[in-house]
């Protein structure tokens, strides 16, 4: 028999076969001894071939419980999970962004242990109509954890909020959860630009929809919410680790499209005086992340659809993810989970539909990218 | 039986000052309007069994001799038949000034006033050769600021056109809100640079416009275009227009 090549299919079957025989009469013990170890190969060879077959990192789940998981900063650690940026037409309209949301929500539901809450990062409505926006949320009505909601630009403009306020309640609020102070902003804000151009609702929203659209003014979380930011965390010790969930990145990425937020530097300024900072931004649809000073920044993939790196400003931290596959629907899109940990930072999975979840460890970024590094991809954005 | 050639190759003439020079053998098909229907000549039948060749103008003819209809002349005897009709067509006009653009190599251009500069290096003739000099009232390649002018406001407005059908889910004929700059802003991430290239999924070698039709039917949900259809070239000009300036490289993954 002649020595063929095998197909990179093919592989990935053997692969699979092998693995799952392995497993079929193991104990917890070894299943965690091969599901590492399998990691650990693929991660000293610096690879992450989307075709093998790898094991889902499992050790994230192994989270203690009780008072001998709590920290020196005096929190407990635990996980929470997202769903973000759906931008969801009618369901007679488009079944493809229902599809997604269906399939995080399927996802989440599914984790175990369950997180102790999940955060939907904004853009729940393409285009912010009461339609689009109840479908939203009778679709994550099904999530068993507790829902935070968060609100996205898609959401706000076609009516400046007043649907989703009396669906959701007020877009800022802040919460303590064991130990960490939670504070969700509305990041998403801009300046009147549709006044003086006689703009519709619907033209505003438009406008505002389009990522490229020059029209619309940058995004801002305004002087009225920094002032309350800055009430908030007043009565917040420097020593409590603050976890901050917002649209906009909350630092100034790519102007052109909005990947940015105008007051970044103020906001920023706020946040100096903690020790541990993590915020945990929507909106631009891509693996993301960032460290200014003592703040880390992960950015949420997007349910509905990936988008490319920016042509210029990406953060040199940034592990990019492979630039995504047009012949798949849910290449480049999917959820994630975040673990905060015992001593107050943050550890983020992001779990790509179709392909291996990455995990990114806090100390990868507190550390410049010196430790932990994530394997990078293959196939670069161009 | 068309036995007429056309001898309108630019190298050898200029342009003719009567109409007749826009007797382009190119065939454009449908893209220019003329306003009148463009001059037809009857080509007198061969009296020797040889092929008949007519002048522009409609009037002076020659017969090539040994010449068998469908059949090639070589460059030398092409040459001699055309300066056999230009000394004709001189003879009968004696008044009447024809222009040079260019001389022909290894032989004196057929009657031509000698008020031109042009000189001329190789003896292919048409192929550009960068000694030939500008001279005045050269109708033929005389283009001005405004000709430019006005040419690159056609195709800004045709760029701008594929601007507007990129960023509209309904000028692209999408079912289901989804427009091009969704995924791609600033047509980012579109590389046009790098098509053709074998695309797997296609299962052929793909050109851009066949994955803007691709895009079209699936993400888009819309239906594809034609390669005729001015949504789709206006889009491939819009793409390209992003990217201007960025090095070809044909089959890049």
């Amino acid at each position: 028999m002649a020595a063929r090549h095998k197909s990179v299919e093919t592989k990935f079957y053997e692969d699979r076969d092998r693995v799952l025989k392995a497993l079929r009469n193991c104990d917890r013990r070894t299943f965690l001894k091969i599901s590492a170890a399998t990691m650990g190969a693929v991660m000293a060879k610096g690879l992450m071939p989307p075709h093998t077959f790898q094991l889902v990192e499992m050790a994230n789940a192994a989270v203690e419980k009780g008072s001998s998981g709590v920290g020196a900063s005096g929190s407990a650690p635990f996980r929470f999970a997202y769903i973000s940026d759906s931008h969801l037409y009618e369901r007679t309209l488009n079944q493809r962004f229902v599809r997604s949301i269906v399939k995080a929500v399927d996802d989440v539901n599914a984790l175990d242990p369950q997180p102790d809450f999940v955060l939907y990062g904004g853009d729940l409505a393409q285009l912010g109509a009461p339609a689009q926006l109840e479908q939203g949320k009778q679709i994550l009505s099904a999530v068993k954890a507790p829902v935070k909601m968060m609100v996205g630009e898609h959401d706000w403009f076609l009516d400046m909020g007043e649907k989703w306020q009396e669906m959701f309640g007020p877009p800022t609020y802040s919460f303590d959860w064991k130990g960490v102070h939670v504070v969700v902003l509305m990041s998403v804000y801009e300046k009147d630009f549709w006044t003086a151009r006689k703009m519709t609702p619907e033209e505003r929203m438009q406008t505002v929809a389009g990522l490229d659209n020059a029209v619309q003014s940058r995004f801002e979380v305004g002087e009225k919410q920094r002032e309350w930011l800055k009430q908030d965390l007043a009565k917040v010790p420097s020593t409590t680790p603050i976890v901050v969930f917002s649209h906009s990145p909350l630092y100034k990425y790519y102007r052109n499209w909005n990947f940015w937020t105008d007051d970044a530097d103020e906001v920023q300024a706020i946040l100096k005086p903690y020790d541990k900072v993590t915020v945990i931004h929507g909106h631009t649809h891509q693996m993301l992340q960032n460290q200014i000073g003592n703040i880390s920044f992960y950015g949420m993939l997007s349910t509905a659809w990936p988008w490319p790196y920016a042509p210029e400003g990406l953060p040199a931290l940034t592990i990019q993810m492979n630039r995504a596959d047009p012949f798949d629907q849910f290449d480049g899109c999917g959820d994630g989970q975040a673990t905060a940990r015992a001593d107050g930072l943050v550890d983020t999975v992001y779990n790509l539909w179709d392909r291996n979840p990455v995990t990114v460890k806090a100390d990868y970024l507190v550390s410049r990218g010196k430790t932990d590094q994530p394997p990078a991809p293959q196939f670069a954005s161009y | 039986m068309r036995a007429q050639l056309s001898l309108v190759t630019a190298a050898l003439f200029g342009a003719v000052a009567a109409g007749a020079a826009a007797y382009l053998s190119r065939g454009y098909s449908g893209h220019i309007a003329y306003a009148q229907a463009l001059p037809s000549h009857q080509v007198p039948s061969a009296k020797n069994g040889g092929v008949v060749v007519q002048l522009c103008d409609g009037v002076t003819t020659t017969e090539v001799k040994g010449l068998k209809p469908g059949e090639q002349m070589s460059h030398a005897q092409a040459m001699d038949v055309s300066r056999k009709l230009m000394a004709e067509w001189q003879r009968k006009h004696p008044e009447r000034h024809w222009e040079m653009a260019q001389a022909e190599s290894g032989g004196t251009p057929a009657g031509s006033a000698p008020s031109s500069t042009s000189e001329n290096a190789s003896g292919a003739g048409a192929t550009g050769t960068s000694e030939v000099k500008s001279q005045q009232g050269d109708t033929y390649a005389s283009f001005h600021d405004r000709d430019y002018m006005i040419w690159k406001a056609q195709t800004d407005a045709f760029v701008d056109y594929g601007n507007k059908v990129f960023h509209s889910a309904k000028l692209l004929g999408g079912t289901i809100g989804v427009s091009c700059d969704m995924c791609h802003p600033n047509a980012s991430n579109t590389h046009p640079e790098t098509y053709p290239k074998y695309q797997v999924q296609l299962q052929r070698v793909a050109l851009l416009r066949d994955m803007i039709d691709w895009c079209i039917e699936n993400p888009v949900k819309g239906k594809t275009l034609s390669a005729d259809d001015p949504k789709l070239r206006a889009l491939e000009a819009y793409i390209l227009a992003q990217r201007n300036g960025v090095a070809l490289a044909y089959g890049k993954h």
